[in-house]
């Protein structure tokens, strides 16, 4: 679904990203580990088309459209959604009046689906709020997912979305990424695909990813077995993972 | 008599009396005299393109959901009506003659030789509105007031007393626009609020002007004990030169005022508008409020608190959107206190919209126009409490009307 070749990219002269590559099938799920500053926020805005980020080299592939010089809304509109990990507070604008505008963009989500899914995120009251507002950091990470089930994206990229988030709510947030990814019902198969970057690892009890990566200094290093490489991490530390690699190398 | 004479020689001592604020204008240039038209037996009489333009300003021909009307075109008053018992609606000129106490509030709350234009208010007076709710009444449909230009170089004089009698409500919106085709003239209005013990009056007064019309409103408002005075103030529309900084003076304790002010300036718009309160009662509370932005024009936002009572509270609020490169936003907060136990406090923010927000809300699907336009319009949607839900309507649809235009992209 989609195809990351070969992606350089840097920030007001600083190289960030360099020769990227990265391919994620329909229907799969992508861990992203990486320290922090390693670069993997950029790349997930990189992708989402933010224009600060100047692409130097490569390209980047949506069901093989190349997307590269497509405008964010542009992106969105074609299915692909991101939940921030710090979002901006927009103020003036109400989160129920934001879900209002993005309706019917994609789909048909209707007033009801979201009235359900605020309910179900514990969000009715947030709803004439404005924009992450005083929310606290659970808070966000809720109403983030509430606006990706609104926008009903295919290729979904959540960065970091356990941290902040207390253990009675992980659970819920779980759910709903699940119910994003189409794995809910046992028999969907709308076959949506993902991109989380995760820290911590708790959202991994919850969300099944296919497969996983290290980012390390810009660059995809690893990529493997998402549990192997997590116990990697925890037990080793990414300092051991830049070792190992620079011996491969 | 002897009281008005004297009123007069104030007015002429100030006649060259230039203001402290906004540019000075030549009064000299334009006219104050005209026929008088003849009145009107209904609002629907009106020519269907002034029916239209003072639609613009929220004021309804068919008179619908309105509890009274005044409309005056240039000098001539052309329709008043009150559909209820316990509220007034005539023209101030009428009302002198049929009310010899009037001339008690006359020039109370504003003064008479503060200025040019006001002098000129008093020596060349094209009548103005008198409404009235009586004691104990609540007129819960708005009464709404229209002062309309319609000749070219022409200065519209004209001087309005609003009287909430004790414990009444009140609820006014005033549309002030020009005819079509008029560019240029001035209009000089006098607004003098009395709200009595536990009254409640809230003005919303919405002015759609033309590129070269000059306006100089002068308001005064007196709140007593337990008395509300809420004014709403949009100008959204093109006007070449603004100045006006209208005053509560909370004298009873516990007494409110609020002031929202909403304004869009073009380019060769020239604003300053500020709002003032004057606590000098215990427990009196103040509310500035004031949203405004620039496409190219020029705006000086003020606010400026006064506490001079124990346990009064009062917080002024200045923000300002600078939506293009040219333009300028001037905030100037004041916030004067004189005694310990009082709690005062401002904000004031100025600056174009961050792209951080508009980029967040691309990435949902919206397109950057769509993105500035939510966030504008969010941004003018200020949280109106105790009005009418018909006047909210239209404050909104006001801003609204400016807010969605292509210009300010």
């Amino acid at each position: 679904m989609l195809e990351v070749e070969n992606l350089s990219l840097g920030i007001d002269g600083r190289k960030i990203l360099t020769d990227v590559s990265l391919s994620i099938g329909e229907g799969e799920t992508m861990a992203l580990f990486g320290p922090n500053g390693s670069g993997k926020t950029t790349l997930l805005k990189a992708i989402m088309g933010f224009p600060a980020y100047k692409v130097e080299m490569g390209r980047i592939l949506f069901r093989s459209y190349d997307i590269t010089e497509l405008s964010m809304d542009e992106r969105s509109r074609m299915g692909i959604g991101m939940a921030f990990q710090t979002p901006p507070v927009v103020r003036g604008v109400k989160l129920g009046d934001m879900l209002r505008l993005m309706m019917g963009r994609r789909g048909t989500v209707s007033e009801e689906k979201i009235s359900e899914s605020a309910e179900r995120l514990n969000l009715t009251d947030f709803l004439p709020r404005n924009i992450n507002l005083g929310f606290s950091g659970g808070e966000v990470k809720r109403s983030e997912l509430l606006q990706l089930l609104v926008q009903h994206p295919d290729f979904i990229m959540l960065d970091e979305p356990d941290s902040g988030v207390d253990l009675e709510n992980i659970h819920l947030v779980g759910d709903v990424i699940n119910e994003l990814l189409g794995k809910s019902k046992a028999r969907d198969k709308s076959l949506k695909s993902a991109l989380v970057i995760t820290h911590a690892g708790y959202i991994l009890d919850y969300v099944n990813p296919d497969r996983a990566c290290i980012m390390l200094e810009g660059s995809i290093r690893c990529i493997g077995n998402p549990r192997d490489i997590l116990r990697e991490i925890q037990e080793k530390g990414y300092e051991e993972c830049a070792r190992c690699l620079s011996l491969k190398q | 008599m002897f009281e008005l004479k004297a009123i007069r020689e104030k007015a002429k001592g100030a006649e060259r009396k230039t203001a402290p604020l906004g540019p000075d204008i030549d009064l000299t240039i334009f006219t104050s005299e005209a026929e008088e038209l003849d009145s009107l037996g209904a609002l629907g009489e009106l020519p269907p393109e002034v029916k239209e333009k003072a639609l613009g300003a929220g004021i309804d021909a068919e008179e619908e959901a309105r509890a009274g009307s005044f409309f005056q075109m240039d000098n001539s008053v052309l329709f008043t009506s009150s559909r209820e018992e316990a509220l007034e609606v005539m023209s101030i000129t009428e009302a002198l003659k049929k009310y010899a106490w009037l001339k008690d509030y006359w020039w109370r709350a504003v003064k008479v030789d503060a200025d040019k234009y006001t002098a000129q208010a008093e020596l060349k007076l094209h009548h103005g509105y008198f409404i009235r709710a009586l004691p104990g009444s609540k007129v819960s449909l708005p009464v709404q007031a229209c002062l309309y230009l319609n000749r070219e170089m022409f200065s519209q004089n004209v001087h309005n007393i609003i009287i909430a009698e004790k414990g009444s409500e009140l609820h006014i919106i005033t549309g002030c626009t020009t005819g079509k085709g008029i560019k240029s003239g001035i209009h000089v209005g006098i607004s003098e609020f009395f709200i009595k013990k536990n009254a409640h009056i809230t003005f919303s007064m919405i002015h759609n002007w033309a590129e070269e019309v000059a306006v100089r409103p002068r308001s005064g408002a007196i709140v007593e004990e337990g008395g509300v005075f809420l004014s709403n103030y949009i100008c959204m529309k093109p006007v070449r030169t603004l100045q006006m900084y209208p005053v509560a003076y909370c004298t009873g304790t516990g007494a409110i005022a609020r002031f929202n002010s909403i304004l869009l300036a073009h380019e060769g718009s020239s604003m300053d508008v500020g709002s003032r309160v004057i606590l000098s009662a215990p427990h009196s509370r103040a509310e500035v409020i004031a949203r405004t932005i620039t496409v190219g024009g020029d705006i000086i936002s003020r606010g400026h608190l006064v506490g001079e009572a124990p346990y009064i509270k009062a917080h002024l609020e200045c923000r300002g959107l600078i939506l293009k490169d040219k333009g300028r936003i001037y905030a100037i907060p004041e916030l004067e206190g004189k005694l310990p136990n009082i709690d005062m406090s401002h904000e004031a923010a100025v600056g174009k919209i961050a792209e951080e927000e508009i980029q967040y809300l691309m990435t949902r699907g919206l397109t950057a126009e769509e993105a500035t336009a939510a966030i504008v319009r969010g941004f003018l949607d200020i949280d109106i409490k105790g009005l009418p839900e018909q006047l909210k309507d239209e404050i909104k649809r006001a801003t609204r009307m400016a807010e969605d235009a292509e210009h300010l992209f």
